[in-house]
């Protein structure tokens, strides 16, 4: 106990004289808090519409002022060039092209129909898709209204018409932000909780003094310990102060308990710290470490759910999540935070980290050699 | 020159001598294509939803029907009654429910005015608003043709046309993405980090105080991880092309040479980090904040950068990597050649020269 | 108690097809100032770093204070201590937390550890430095305080991987007079070192050559068998023969 407390003593003083470490510690929440739940908006709107108007009629210029009232098209311009149109596509300043052929009107009125063109820049499929569909619905209702001036039509709707309605359940109001923050906390906790122990160990083995160490008559699991605890320790602080930024912020309140958050939090840290120091015994040079673990992190990020969600995954991803310490995090605190979900609702999940965590620091310590 | 050629065969040995890093090196780019390639798109593909028809007439199977012929869905549960849709919800198995209301076909065809709900599980809030837009899509389809056949008069027909990406495939979009990502980490990561390195354990002393000039030290210290960049483009482009049928519209040429140039940026990048960095952990968390995270976030390859605020957006024009996602998709994607994107390519020109300059400059300061 | 400090038997180390260390059979007593010499690449450090438990030995016997070297060496380990070519200390640390470091992973109480910072300081002469970053201290100093660490627990014996490499003559002088009183007080010393006139501070010296023990005796005696003038005369004759290359 007294060994671990000296190696304690030690490891929180090296921390704490490295400000650079500790500046980094609290930017990365800063910075990720911030900007991603800001950055990260993949709803389809502002979709950029350029008319290439070849026909001048007073019906071209009607159909445009009604798509640039809608709140989900901006106009980028009004030309007579298609190719100067099409560059605009080319320059992603715009993402589609309504071209309205010469003698628009004419057409539609003396011959009854008339047609437009519309080219969309598919790179984005799903903007294109729906953008190209709202667009035609817009193109329905003007079509409509140019009907009901020239006919006398019934009162009743003409043709069929089927009206779409949408109902959200669970969190009707749609808020992307519940939804994101607290996946980015778990992010956060991961790379603070792994880089910075990949790093640790191998770093010094790098200066030599883990020679010194090795002399000694220390245990193994002394040592690994005495790695662990701080970054476990800093781990919580860093979760902490992400929590109270996303409440300053955002207004986010976990509709859980918070010490279920943490009773995870503490166990997961564990098995997140574990797969660091493992990497860390592996590496011979902290280079290597790094890109391990971020080979590692990498990984288990991309394939948490937080990006996309796990269903849509394919077989095989959605069975690696099975073992990706990342999707159980990401799920709990989804679980608290939006769902208000008590530990005995996590009762799995807590057992699965917890295994994560014994197998990983065993290995760990087992891999730790203090001679070659 | 004879000098310069030892130094650069020694970062070689550095680099060959650690197959555990070049493993990694080459790894990383192939898993990356290859998670985004199948297992994150945000595409809706086969998803699994759920119809409520309370109707059971003709309209509404050929309603059905169309839905079920997307590729977007399939249809796995029949729910049979409103009140087990909730539970349907709670067993987690779809995330989208389409309810036809009772005499659906009467309603369209004589009173012309029907209605469909969407009810969508938005806990996730985007896959929702995804999978009820993409079902929109599919009856406004379905009503577009029932009006057509009616053969109304005054009618407007639109022409769709699908540039660059007919098949409106996801990986057209992240291919480039994953480039960027890659390029960075192996060339300003891995750079800077062994310069640091270097002058953590003292060699980077012993080799200044040599007559070789510093700049060449720096130049060959670059060299080995330049040519990893070229294996990785290599190998990211064959994989898009042969694996995911992502062609190569443009000039292979012109694509080469600005991934090439986007890749001694980044080396650049790498160089003037290893100036600021006092330790390799600090040189890796400064490439992380400044350089991987803003490629994620910034560059428009995982989020548009449209949508974003406009603080956000002017931020995203000094960010390197929005320069080369856009190059990269508009040489490989859309086909375009120089005279399209020469603007974009001196953008990228200019702040290689800027950080060339500047990284020079600190370099030598910190040697007096 | 084995009176032998160090009692080594056809210890032998390789590497693949290399033999770093082959076949050395010597004894240290206890108290005595071990010199061990050799050429670079002879196998000093290999050797040395088997006896402190840092390297599985692939063959041969050894007993390390008494205790043997495959099944003890975690007691050996409480008994030992090492200072090793690489600086050891930890340089973001300061000189009193280095100790304490050190001191307490050795199990050393903290009034232990208090009084034994004391007598370090003061016999040190760095009473003023207690609380300077080891990073700041000039390298002699550097190279003393971490001779005086590896002391910190009192180990029956103290091995010593070139302790004075690229120190100042005068730096040189104290550090050996550190030694003496080490010795003095009963801690077997057992050091590598390439300058000669150290070696002749020795009461008994080895010299390695190629992977093996060529010479071992007290510096007179050696002196006298290779009728040479002193120990760097001694250490050519025999480096010479040495077929492996400086590494």
């Amino acid at each position: 106990m007294r060994v671990l407390r000296i190696l304690l003593e030690k490891e929180f003083r090296q921390v704490f004289r490295n400000p650079a470490i500790l500046r980094m510690m609290f930017m990365m929440p800063m910075v990720q808090l911030l900007i991603m739940p800001l950055a990260a908006d993949y709803e389809v709107r502002n979709v950029r519409v350029c008319v290439v108007d070849f026909d001048h009629s007073s019906y071209s210029r009607r159909l445009v002022d009604k798509i640039g009232a809608t709140d989900y098209f901006t106009l980028v311009d009004y030309t007579d060039s298609y190719d100067k149109g099409l560059s605009y596509v080319e320059h992603d300043e715009a993402d589609l092209v309504l071209q309205i052929p010469a003698s628009f009107e004419r057409n539609l009125i003396r011959e009854d129909k008339a047609g437009l063109f519309l080219a969309l820049n598919a790179i984005n499929g799903v903007k294109a898709n729906l953008g190209g569909a709202y667009l035609r619905t817009v193109i329905g209702e003007f079509n409509q209204d140019i009907r009901l001036e020239w006919l006398q039509l019934p009162r009743t709707n003409p043709q069929p018409t089927i009206r779409i309605s949408s109902i959200n359940w669970f969190n009707p109001m749609m808020n992307y932000r519940f939804f994101m923050v607290p996946g980015i906390l778990v992010i956060l906790i991961t790379m603070v909780g792994a880089f910075l122990s990949a790093l640790n160990i191998v770093k010094e083995k790098e200066i030599g003094t883990i020679e010194q160490i090795n002399v000694t008559p220390i245990r193994k699991y002394q040592f690994v310990l005495g790695k662990l605890i701080p970054f476990w320790v800093l781990g919580l602080f860093v979760l902490t102060f992400g929590l109270i930024l996303s409440w300053l912020v955002y207004g986010i309140v976990p509709a859980g308990s918070l010490l279920t958050i943490y009773v995870f939090s503490a166990v997961y840290l564990l098995a997140v710290l574990g797969l660091g120091l493992l990497m860390s015994t592996l590496a011979n040079t902290q280079q290597q470490a790094m890109l391990l673990s971020f080979f590692m992190m990498m990984l288990f990020i991309l394939l948490g759910g937080l990006y996309t969600s796990i269903d849509s995954m394919p077989a095989w991803a959605q069975w690696f999540t099975k073992i990706n310490p990342v999707s159980y995090f990401i799920e709990v605190m989804r679980m608290v935070v939006l769902k208000g979900s008590s530990l005995s609702d996590i009762k799995r999940h807590i057992g699965v980290v917890l295994i994560f965590a014994v197998a990983l620091n065993g290995l760990a310590v087992w891999n730790y050699r203090k001679r070659s | 020159m004879r000098q310069f050629l030892f130094f650069v065969k020694k970062e070689f040995l550095h680099v060959l001598r650690d197959p555990r890093t070049m493993f990694i090196l080459f790894a990383m780019p192939v898993m990356q294509i290859l998670i985004f390639g199948f297992a994150l798109t945000n595409e809706v593909k086969n998803t699994r939803i759920g119809i409520l028809d309370n109707s059971r007439d003709e309209a509404s199977a050929q309603l059905i029907a169309r839905l079920e012929a997307s590729r977007y869905f399939d249809i796995v549960t029949q729910v049979d009654k409103n009140e087990n849709l909730e539970a349907t919800f709670r067993k987690g198995e779809v995330k989208l429910v389409v309810v036809i209301p009772p005499s659906f076909q009467e309603s369209l065809f004589h009173r012309n005015d029907a209605a469909v709900q969407l009810v969508a599980d938005a806990t996730d809030p985007n896959t929702a608003n995804t999978l009820a837009n993409y079902a929109t899509a599919i009856i406004m389809d379905y009503q577009q043709d029932l009006r057509n056949q009616l053969k109304l008069p005054y009618s407007i027909n639109t022409e769709l046309r699908m540039l660059y990406n007919p098949q409106l495939k996801g990986s057209y979009n992240f291919v480039p993405g994953v480039m960027a990502m890659v390029l960075m980490l192996v060339c300003a990561m891995m750079t800077s980090i062994s310069i640091v390195k270097e002058r953590e354990i003292g060699t980077m002393e012993v080799i200044l105080v040599s007559p070789i000039v510093p700049l060449r030290v720096i130049i060959a210290k670059m060299v080995p991880y330049f040519m990893l960049s070229a294996g990785n483009i290599a190998s990211i482009l064959l994989l898009s092309v042969y694996v995911l049928d992502v062609p190569i519209q443009g000039s292979l040429l012109l694509l080469v040479s600005e991934c090439l140039l986007f890749t001694i940026t980044a080396l650049y990048l790498g160089l003037l980090i290893s100036t600021i960095a006092a330790s390799q952990q600090i040189a890796m968390l400064i490439s992380l904040m400044g350089l991987f995270l803003p490629t994620i976030m910034l560059s428009g390859f995982m989020f548009p950068v449209e949508n974003m605020p406009v603080p956000l957006q002017v931020i995203s024009n000094i960010v390197p990597s929005k320069w080369f996602y856009y190059l990269v998709r508009s040489i490989m994607i859309k086909g375009l050649g120089f005279e399209h994107v020469w603007k974009e390519t001196l953008i990228l020109e200019g702040m290689m020269v800027f950080l060339l300059v500047v990284s020079i400059r600190k370099f030598k300061f910190r040697l007096e | 108690m084995n009176p032998k400090a160090i009692s080594v038997e056809a210890l032998t180390k390789r590497f693949g097809s290399f033999t770093a260390v082959d076949a050395i059979t010597f004894d240290v007593a206890q108290g005595e100032i071990f010199g061990f010499l050799g050429a670079n690449g002879a196998g000093k450090t290999t050797a040395m770093r088997m006896l402190c438990g840092l390297s599985f030995p692939t063959s041969g016997k050894a007993t390390v204070a008494g205790f043997d070297l495959y099944k003890q060496a975690e007691k050996i380990k409480q008994r030992i201590g090492y200072m090793s070519q690489k600086f050891s200390l930890y340089e973001d640390l300061t000189v009193r937390e280095n100790i304490r470091f050190y001191g307490g992973i050795y199990g050393l109480s903290d009034a232990a550890i208090k009084a034994k910072t004391q007598d370090m300081l003061t016999g040190l002469h760095m009473q003023s430095e207690a609380n300077t970053l080891v990073r700041s201290l000039p390298l002699g100093w550097r190279q003393k305080l971490s001779f005086s660490v590896s002391l910190v627990h009192d180990p029956n014996i103290v091995f010593l991987d070139e302790p004075t490499g690229g120190v100042d003559p005068i730096t040189r002088r104290e550090f050996w007079m550190l030694i003496y009183e080490a010795a003095h007080r009963g801690t077997t010393v057992f050091v590598t070192t390439h300058y000669m006139d150290e070696a002749e501070y020795c009461n008994r010296v080895s010299i390695m050559v190629d992977g093996r023990v060529d010479a071992l005796g007290s510096p007179q005696e050696l002196k006298t068998r290779f009728s040479a003038e002193d120990m760097g005369e001694v250490f050519l004759k025999l480096a010479r023969k040495a077929q492996r290359g400086d590494e």
